[in-house]
């Protein structure tokens, strides 16, 4: 294999001959978190406490320190997030081998079911439908669900009910079956999580969560703007912050495209 | 009977704000005794344990017996007006933008004869009814009430000026989210209150009763996060110049102790929402509220904080957060000294575990949310500033006043 000319890529970068799409949601304080009980504890939302802005506080420099948790805003899950995942090598934010981090994606679009029902579930069987026309999905790449779900006001968003939250997300048989038969190296949703919003009554509970992290594969959620991407061809940039034993960490995640004449 | 109080005049934006100034504060530590009262709406005066002699002013000793012994005590504020006067002008500058002021002479049927703010009511020879009331300036003063109640009674302008009558106000619900909250909102806006902003965070988390509170009058929903200074100071700059009551109804009541919890994120979470909310609020809102002391018939008034009775004494079950409710009492007393330049009354109303699934296991008795907004607005109409709300709050206050170390121990020992 020749070396690949990384100055090509650079310049197609900078001419628009390969688009960068921002995945990412920004970090605001009104952005909806993931709710628990009350009884637990909770993933902290965005907080930002401006230190100085030219003023007496710092004549000549603005700069802020903020909060957040590890599951806020466009945030990467560990293995080690889950505890199916704890005793793996390599599994928090800061050992995880970084080449992980730029990977291929494949793009399921479910955002038509997802409009039709809230509770929309993936299946087997709507993934080989999608290979049929695109192709196998190819292992070590990311599985992205497009659900448009990122497009919704915060209410409709976080889809909170008396019985939990009403979001599309993956069934049990379709996480197992992605890391088993197809070897992906992670799921990624626009939601709230990985996992359906009622995927706690699902056997196992938070499937995406249990087996994709069971076996060392990854999760990102709260992504946008996922209609930009092609079903195949899309390259994504998804680094977390380096925490020590970090379960996971909000992130940039960037989608490389071709086609800089679109 | 006094000229009911009309809605006031929308402010001339043409014409300054009128700046607040503070009639003479300065009293001996002794007639603090009397501000003590005051504070929390009772009535007292000296009493010499010697000879029972009921000396005013307060003094140091008994003029009859000179006698030491002169502990502040309830003595019947019935007695009669045996003169008064209306003073036109004065060279005090608060006193002269309030002209005319009726002050008069009342002789107390317990004896002393004391010099008194009068009531529009009052009328000179007749019976009247003392009560110790703080002014602007959070000192105490007499003022002459009459015997009975009187149609507008607390429409008075020399009473308003003492009190803080949500009546024709702007008031801040901080949180609208908790059963206090909605209870405010409720009880506001049943006292007359002209618009009563409910803050609510999270606005994509379904609100419990939405539509009871959005049925009641003059409420209108804003969003606030106590623990977002951005929301916090937006809310600030877009409505800050039309608050006249805050009540800070965030609450994180968690059980847990120190050592138990473990973990400081729900020590964080309470003092986030607790101390540092209230903090946020302060900062944000403070500058406004003290600027419009006495900006009008609906000048800024007061900032009402809403405090657990084991900031006094720390209650192991719940003692992280008896801890940050300390921290929050603490800081309650510096925005008083910040704010009274202004006029601006910080009430503290202390209650033990209220009827919410966060003490739903605590034996009763418990204080319905309800019984809490009803004592605090009766408090700001009263003037107070401390008032302790349901039988728990009055028993700690009581013990702590007898045996401050047996009520520790008794906390710590279930």
């Amino acid at each position: 294999m020749p070396t690949p000319d990384l100055l090509t890529f650079a310049n197609a970068v900078a001419t628009g001959a390969i688009r960068v799409i921002d995945l990412t949601q920004t970090l605001s304080p009104e952005f909806p978190t993931i709710v628990l009980p009350p009884e637990f504890g909770q993933c902290a939302p965005f907080r930002l406490e401006e230190v100085s802005r030219y003023d007496a506080r710092g004549p000549a420099w603005y700069w802020n320190n903020f909060t957040v948790g590890e599951h806020t805003g466009t945030h990467f899950d560990a293995p080690i997030h889950w505890v199916s995942g704890k005793d793996l090598p390599d599994n928090a934010v800061d050992t995880i081998p970084p080449q992980k981090f730029i990977a291929p994606a494949a793009v399921l679009d479910c955002s038509a079911e997802a409009a039709r029902d809230p509770d929309f579930i993936l299946t087997i069987d709507f993934v080989e439908r999608w290979e049929a026309t695109h192709g196998r999905i190819a292992p070590g790449g990311w599985v992205l669900l497009r659900t448009d779900w990122s497009k919704k006001s915060y209410t409709d968003y976080a889809g909170l009910r008396d019985d939990g939250a009403h979001t599309p997300g993956p069934s049990p048989e379709v996480v197992k079956w992605l890391v088993e038969a197809r070897d992906v190296l992670g799921f990624g949703t626009e939601t709230i999580g990985t996992d359906a919003g009622q995927a706690h009554h699902f056997n196992p509970p938070y499937p995406a969560h249990f087996y994709m992290h069971g076996k060392g594969r990854y999760g990102l959620q709260c992504l946008t703007k996922l209609d930009q991407l092609p079903p195949k061809g899309a390259i994504i940039f998804a680094a977390p912050l380096k925490i020590k034993q970090g379960s996971g960490s909000p992130l940039r995640v960037l989608a490389l495209l071709p086609g800089g004449s679109a | 009977m006094s000229t009911p109080l009309a809605r006031p005049k929308r402010k001339n934006p043409l014409a300054r704000t009128r700046l607040p100034l503070l009639p003479l504060g300065a009293r001996s530590r002794t007639a603090h005794g009397l501000t003590a009262a005051a504070a929390e709406g009772r009535f007292a005066l000296q009493v010499c344990e010697d000879c029972a002699h009921v000396p005013y002013p307060p003094r140091d000793a008994c003029p009859r017996c000179l006698s030491a012994r002169l502990a502040f005590g309830h003595v019947d504020p019935n007695g009669r007006l045996i003169a008064e006067t209306t003073i036109r002008v004065s060279t005090d500058p608060y006193f002269r933008e309030r002209m005319p002021w009726r002050v008069g002479t009342v002789k107390l049927d317990a004896g002393p004869v004391i010099v008194a703010h009068l009531h529009g009511d009052t009328v000179e020879g007749e019976r009247v009814k003392l009560a110790l009331k703080l002014d602007k300036s959070g000192s105490a003063v007499m003022l002459a009430l009459p015997a009975q109640e009187t149609p507008h009674m607390q429409a008075d302008p020399h009473l308003r000026e003492m009190t803080c009558d949500p009546r024709y106000r702007r008031v801040l619900i901080s949180d609208g989210r908790n059963a206090v909250g909605q209870a405010m909102a409720r009880a506001f806006s049943e006292a007359g209150a002209s618009i009563v902003f409910v803050g609510i965070a999270d606005p994509w988390k379904p609100l419990p009763n939405q539509a009871e509170l959005s049925k009641i009058e003059r409420v209108e929903i804003v969003p606030l996060d106590v623990t977002d200074t951005e929301s916090v100071t937006e809310l600030a700059a877009q409505n800050g110049g039309r608050i006249d009551i805050i009540v800070n109804t965030a609450e994180h009541v968690r059980p847990g102790g120190i050592i138990e919890r473990g973990n400081l994120s729900v020590a964080r979470d309470e003092m986030d929402i607790r101390y540092f909310g209230m903090l946020r609020l302060a900062q944000a809102f403070g500058p406004v509220l003290r600027f419009r002391g006495a900006d009008g018939a609906n000048s800024a008034a007061a900032f009402v904080n809403l405090l657990s009775v084991h900031a006094l004494m720390n209650w192991p079950t719940y003692g992280a957060n008896s801890a940050a409710e300390a921290a929050c009492l603490s800081a309650s007393q510096c925005m008083r000294a910040e704010l009274r330049p202004g006029g601006v009354k910080v009430l503290n109303a202390f209650f033990g575990p209220l009827e919410t699934e966060w003490f739903q296991i605590v034996p009763p008795p418990k204080l319905a949310p309800a019984a809490l907004a009803k004592a605090v607005v009766a408090a700001l109409k009263d003037g107070n500033e401390d008032i302790f709300v349901g039988d728990i709050a009055q028993d700690i206050r009581e013990r702590l006043k007898t045996n401050p170390k047996a009520l520790e121990r008794e906390l710590g020992s279930h």
